[in-house]
């Protein structure tokens, strides 16, 4: 609401990708957010006009091209894509104040309809081929690489019993695989450096990149 | 607003209370007739933006009709369509409306003195509570944005 009080005009844009599923910023969720913002606005007395449009991709430069008709017609743009789409919207629009409607929380999965819990935080160096398909950076609040520490009990996470212990679920699964072996095994400590500890990371496809 | 007349949008499902309306016609019935019904296949199907819509035009009350529990045709749809109302009330809080302008009420298709009845109350609760603020601003003249979005 604070982002958007100084404009009378502006684009809300949803994403057809991820967002969508998660219910979080595709075409219903913009309807829904811009008919709130609108009301929003006129119970405090002003008035203000909001565009609704759905990329099918904003993370993607071609799919942002979309918006070029419209954008000239709006003093601002809102997104309800994840951070990347927001970004790409600023990086194609430099003079457009752009904003989230969103905050994008992590890379999950759904455990069933509606509840969405993280699953992996992007490490660069994949674990799971070692702890049974379970990841321990993304799933242990302490991201532990060798075993449970003294805080689990009965499957639960020391910091709630509505959280997994990943250890004891690596644990179990190890075991019902006949691999107990890999839990023995020491890892050492982890080298964060493709884990964003070198700097923002980019990926080069040489086949592909023009 | 003086002489202040509500506009109520009513979801009602095909399958109780639409037919509960009906009834209550056939009864020769009287309820108010503020309430605007719109005939849905079962009152799962009302989703939160076809409410929020609502209010955004300038409804002053909203309310979804469903079956009976355990009575819906599709299963669950009534219990789906309940849960949708209790968070769209929150929105509505959010934005700065009253929840309370937005009720989920259940009957068969044979409560033809219950679907009148639930009207008079709807409309007499709305009286009371007076126009939304959206109703106002919209009425005020604020409606030309939207109108020149073509909304
Ligand atoms: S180990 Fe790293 S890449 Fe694999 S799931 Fe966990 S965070 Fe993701
Ligand atoms: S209880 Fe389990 S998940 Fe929680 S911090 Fe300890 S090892 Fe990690």
């Amino acid at each position: 609401m604070e982002y958007i009080k100084p404009f009378k005009r502006i684009l809300l844009v949803g994403c057809n990708e991820c967002v969508t599923v998660c219910a979080a910023g595709g075409r219903k969720e913009v309807g829904l957010l811009a008919s709130g913002l609108h009301m929003a606005v006129l119970k405090s007395g002003a008035t203000i006009e909001i565009r609704e449009h759905t990329l099918e991709r904003q993370c993607d430069p071609e799919y942002v091209e979309e918006l070029v008709p419209m954008i000239d017609g709006v003093e601002a743009v809102m997104s309800m894509a994840c951070g990347c789409g927001v970004q790409e919207i600023a990086r194609r629009f430099k003079n457009k104040p752009v904003f989230p409607a969103l905050n994008t929380k992590f890379m999950g999965a759904s455990e069933r309809q509606g509840v969405w819990s993280e699953r992996c935080q992007g490490c660069g160096d994949c674990l799971l081929g070692m702890t049974g398909g379970i990841c321990p950076i993304a799933r242990c609040a302490k991201q532990l690489m060798n075993g449970p520490c003294g805080g689990s009990t009965g499957g639960h996470c020391e910091i709630g019993e509505d959280t997994d212990c990943a250890w004891a679920l690596i644990w179990e699964r190890l075991k019902a695989l006949g691999q107990i072996e890999r839990y023995v095994e020491i890892t050492p400590a982890k080298d964060w450096r493709p884990g964003g500890g070198s700097g923002p990371r980019k990926i080069i496809r040489e086949d592909l990149a023009e | 607003m003086e002489n202040f007349e509500p506009v109520i949008v009513a979801f009602c499902c095909h399958y109780c209370a639409y037919t509960a309306a009906d009834m209550a016609g056939s009864q020769r019935l009287t309820y108010p007739a503020n309430v605007k019904i719109i005939r849905v296949p079962c009152s799962g199907k009302v989703d939160a933006l076809h409410i929020v819509k609502a209010f955004e035009k300038g409804a002053d009350g909203v309310y979804v009709a469903g079956c009976l529990e355990g009575d819906c045709h599709f299963k669950n749809g009534n219990v789906r369509a309940a849960r949708r109302v209790e968070s769209v009330r929150k929105y509505l809080e959010e934005i700065g409306l009253e929840g309370e302008r937005l009720e989920m009420v259940t009957m068969s298709a044979g409560m033809g003195y219950r679907f009148a009845q639930v009207a008079t109350e709807m409309t007499e609760k709305i009286r009371k509570m007076g126009p939304s603020p959206i109703h106002l601003a919209l009425a005020g003249g604020a409606s030309e944005a939207r109108k020149a979005a073509n909304i």
